[in-house]
């Protein structure tokens, strides 16, 4: 027998590249979460203590804030469900008329930011809302009001189920027709194939995307803020106790973030453990066709799409109208007629923010796409402990709310030797640490498609690993990253959470200046800008579908 | 420019997974050169290692008198055939094939030329500015074997080559190989699981098991005297019943059955012991004579040229024969007939099937 030889791990490329990310995730990710987890243990001499969790645990007020989330989220997740499993399914196996302009509604619903839909149901159901006043005035009837835990799972729900209705088709398209023939063949038709064939096949979808909806609720703070009134969650009490009017205690804001985290992350695992079991493979030649229904049955089906899509877009169309309205210059107050003095205002007091969104925004993106491709090329083809340790930390942010993160780096880049808060660059590396994950996920999802003996066939033929990467690999991914880079580019501009946290008048973003506005009761401006968001991410979402080309989205 | 490859004392090991415990061979400058087996035999691990994309943790390979163990697979000057054609799918087909080239940094006229050069040769110029998916599996697979060609590689590996196309491209394909390289006099190695296509094209044939060379040789050889009772069963179809050898003076006697025995001239020894005999399909031969082995017909299979008897031998044993068709002479099913063996073509391996006894001293 002959010698074996240790190989050794020889300094490629790949290798320098890999150990920079993770120096980079461990400035930027790590480094900030264990200042915050430090200083939800250190009292306010510097000393160690328990203390802000036992305050938090003790007090029965801020247990209920984390019961109410709770319920709030559950809620939200259950409906969504209920309104987005059979959306899904009637829209991929019956023919719906007008079924591509459908989708492209559905989807805009969930990319509005939410608390821009609590503000309009407000305005549409609150005390002094149209739809409340017009009824009342007809009818000897009092009208539920929209405020507290009803107003936030109804403005989550209808901005949520659209995740659930992406999932499932994305699941629905990758079933082979033989499978629901077979069924049929053997007597299972109807509901109960439905229910022992489809949901089963569709379960790995159904329980991501039921994670999905139960993180963005939990995590979700704009809608409680505006709508919730009394009704207090836990990330609206994070907030409060970080810049609160009344009493602002950084340490404690830690201590329940930590909490949040510790939540979140429990729910991550158990979800992958129910995942678990829902785990195998289709071999999809024919996909589903879709049946022509008649009589009431289609009836039904498109009135239930339709009208789902017309109450999740309501709030959109009412800010539109509203927008246009005539207001008094102070932009506070309505009056009769119609013009742009909204769009005026808001453009002259918040000049910079369609700037800053841009800029933003597009920087980020760019960082994003270009470090996701990066990771992902290293978590699917170079696996070792580096990569393996990037693959984990960088999923990291998916379970960490977004006002946290806010927080996290707040507490960091506050204090030399990096000084970074009120900066525009801060900003961007929050959106990038929010949108990382996914953009990550999705580009790993391009890439096993990618047989590796197309790689090897490059270098087979002389070319440098580098110049096989950007010459194939990447090109072979362009597709799939521009439409990553859009979905990223969309959520970035309607983030609030996070920038929430971080902003200062410099660095003002679109989504930002309506919260402003809508703060300080300029209802038209606040609807202006909001009208101006929503031509972005509906142009966006429109040059998306041209790129994707009817490939599956990835939220 | 076409080389020899001489590979000595290779290892390859998956973790503890060892799948090449200690493998040699040596490949002539020319040749083509098949690695045949079932799968997870290691045939396609041998052929990445010699590509550069598997590690080698053992042994060592040599490109002529040049070492190549850590040269990178850049460097190697190969050209590779992939299973799944790996064809750049965002390139047309000139510049999948011109690939090579460019990364060798010639001139855009010398580019030009060997690209056309070698369109015209796989007879895919028409499609030269189409996109790869566009084209069919047979068309894919010339624009394969063109892009590996075009760069003048000291030696083409193919890899399962033609598995995903049907049956009658197949067919087409490997003469279309087997053409190109004759004309190109290349040093080929080429990996298959198909005991026909291997064969079919191949100077030599090197048959795998777990990771061990069983046998090298010449498609007939590894049909005619195969090495062990693996390659027997292996390439093409055998019977392997279990018989004793009983010395004589100067040669040894094969009890068949009880009434039937054969004389083995060439194999020599000093004790009865029991051995396996392999007996191909068409070496028995269906006699009217008394002497042979009764057997009972349980079922036929007319194929035209040739009829395919399963039947059930005296000593209890199934076989297959294979009888060339004559008018009106099928045994119908229950009938008894009598059988002898072609003594010439028959092999017999030790009892644990390791060594072929004729091909001893």
């Amino acid at each position: 027998m002959n010698q074996l030889k240790k190989k050794r791990t020889p300094l490629e490329v790949w290798n320098i590249i890999g150990l920079s990310i993770l120096l980079l995730y461990v400035l930027f990710l790590v480094q900030p979460l264990f200042n915050l987890l430090k200083s939800s243990v250190v009292d306010n001499e510097g000393g160690l203590t328990l203390a802000h969790f036992k305050k938090f645990f003790s007090q029965k007020y801020y247990i209920s804030t984390l019961a109410n989330s709770f319920k709030v989220s559950i809620a939200v997740t259950f409906f969504s469900l209920l309104i987005g499993v059979p959306l899904a399914y009637f829209y991929n196996l019956y023919e719906i008329r007008g079924k591509k302009g459908l989708e492209i509604l559905i989807i805009l619903c969930s990319m509005s930011a939410p608390f821009i839909g609590a503000y309009a149901w407000i305005l549409l159901l609150g005390r002094q809302g149209l739809i409340t006043k017009t009824i009342e005035a007809i009818l000897p009837i009092t009208v539920p009001r929209i405020y507290g835990f009803n107003g936030i799972v109804l403005v989550l729900v209808t901005r949520l189920f659209p995740l659930v209705f992406l999932y499932v088709s994305g699941a629905l398209k990758s079933i082979d027709n033989s499978l629901l023939e077979a069924s049929e063949n053997l007597g299972c038709t109807g509901l109960n194939r439905f229910f022992k064939v489809v949901m089963p096949l569709c379960m790995p979808s159904i329980l991501a995307a039921a994670l999905l909806v139960f993180m963005r609720s939990m995590a979700d703070f704009g809608t409680p803020l505006l709508i919730g009134e009394g009704y207090r969650t836990f990330p609206v009490e994070i907030y409060n106790q970080y810049v609160g009017e009344t009493s602002v205690n950084h340490n404690f804001a830690a201590a329940i973030s930590v909490v949040a985290i510790l939540i979140t992350a429990l729910v991550f695992i158990l979800q992958k453990f129910l995942a678990n079991h829902y785990r195998f493979s289709i071999n999809s030649l024919h996909t589903i066709e879709r049946k022509k229904i008649h009589g009431i049955k289609n009836i039904l089906i498109h009135l239930y799409a339709y009208l789902l899509v017309f109450i999740s877009m309501l709030p959109q169309l009412y800010l539109f109208y509203m927008s246009f309205r005539n207001t008094s210059s102070s932009g506070s107050v309505f009056t009769k007629g119609f013009s742009l003095n909204s769009y005026r205002i808001a453009l002259k007091r918040m000049s910079s923010a369609i700037p800053n969104t841009l800029f933003i925004g597009g920087i980020s993106v760019l960082v994003v796409l270009f470090l996701a491709v990066l990771v992902s090329y290293l978590v699917v083809r170079r696996r070792n402990v580096v990569t393996s340790t990037i693959d984990s930390i960088s999923m990291l942010p998916y379970i960490i709310p977004g006002s946290v993160v806010g927080i996290a780096l707040v507490i960091t880049f506050s204090k030399q030797p990096m000084v970074l808060t009120g900066t525009v660059t801060i900003m961007i590396i929050a959106m990038i640490i929010r949108r990382i994950p996914y953009t990550i996920r999705s580009s790993v999802a391009i890439l096993q498609q990618i047989p590796m003996s197309v790689e090897e066939a490059g270098i087979s033929l002389g070319a440098s690993k580098l110049y096989t990467f950007f010459r194939i690999t990447v090109p072979m991914m362009k597709n799939g990253i521009i439409s990553g880079g859009i979905l990223s580019w969309i959520t970035i501009i309607t983030e609030l959470s996070t920038s929430i946290i971080l902003y200062t008048s410099h660095t003002v973003t679109l989504t930002l200046s309506i919260y402003i506005f809508v703060v300080r009761g300029t209802e038209g401006p606040a609807a202006a800008m909001a009208t101006i968001l929503t031509l972005f991410t509906t142009i966006s979402l429109i040059i998306f579908i041209k790129v994707s080309d009817g490939k599956e989205m990835v939220m | 420019m076409s080389v020899a490859i001489t590979i000595r004392n290779a290892v390859k090991i998956y973790g503890k997974n060892i799948v090449i415990p200690d493998l040699s061979v040596e490949i002539k400058e020319g040749e083509f050169f098949t690695l045949l087996g079932p799968s997870g035999c290691g045939k396609t691990t041998l052929l990445r290692m010699i590509a550069g994309f598997n590690t080698i943790e053992g042994g060592e390979f040599y490109f002529g008198d040049k070492l190549v163990n850590e040269l990178n697979p850049a460097k190697r000057n190969i050209g590779m055939v992939f299973q799944n054609y790996a064809i750049f799918p965002h390139l047309t087909v000139r510049q999948n094939v011109a690939f090579g080239l460019r990364t060798r940094k010639l001139s855009t006229e010398e580019i030009r030329t060997r690209t056309d050069e070698f369109l015209e040769l796989m007879q895919i110029s028409e499609y030269a500015d189409r996109l790869p998916e566009k084209l069919s599996g047979g068309q894919q697979q010339r624009v394969a074997l063109a892009r590996a060609l075009v760069i003048q590689p000291d030696v083409l590996l193919m890899d399962e080559p033609l598995s995903n196309l049907d049956a009658k491209l197949r067919v087409e394909m490997r003469s279309v190989i087997k053409e190109i390289q004759n004309k190109l006099n290349i040093t080929t190695i080429y990996v298959t699981h198909d005991q026909e296509e291997a064969m079919a094209v191949s100077d030599r044939i090197a048959v795998m098991n777990r990771g061990v060379i069983q046998q090298i040789g010449s498609p007939q050889v590894l049909y005619q005297r195969p090495a062990n009772k693996f390659v027997a069963g292996f390439i093409g179809k055998t019977n392997i019943i279990t018989r004793a050898l009983v010395p004589q003076e100067n040669t040894s006697k094969l009890l068949i059955s009880d009434s039937y025995a054969i004389d083995m001239p060439v194999i020599h020894h000093q004790e009865r012991k029991q051995v396996l005999v392999s007996i191909r399909p068409e070496d028995f031969q269906i006699v009217e004579d008394t002497e042979g082995m009764a057997a009972t017909v349980n079922d036929s299979i007319f194929l035209g040229l040739m009829t395919n008897y399963f039947v059930t031998l005296e000593t209890g044993e199934r076989a297959d024969i294979i009888q060339e068709s004559t008018i009106n002479s099928i045994y119908s099913k229950g009938s008894t007939i009598r059988l002898q063996v072609n003594v010439e073509k028959i092999n017999v391996f030790s009892e644990d099937g390791a060594k072929n006894l004729l091909l001893e001293e």
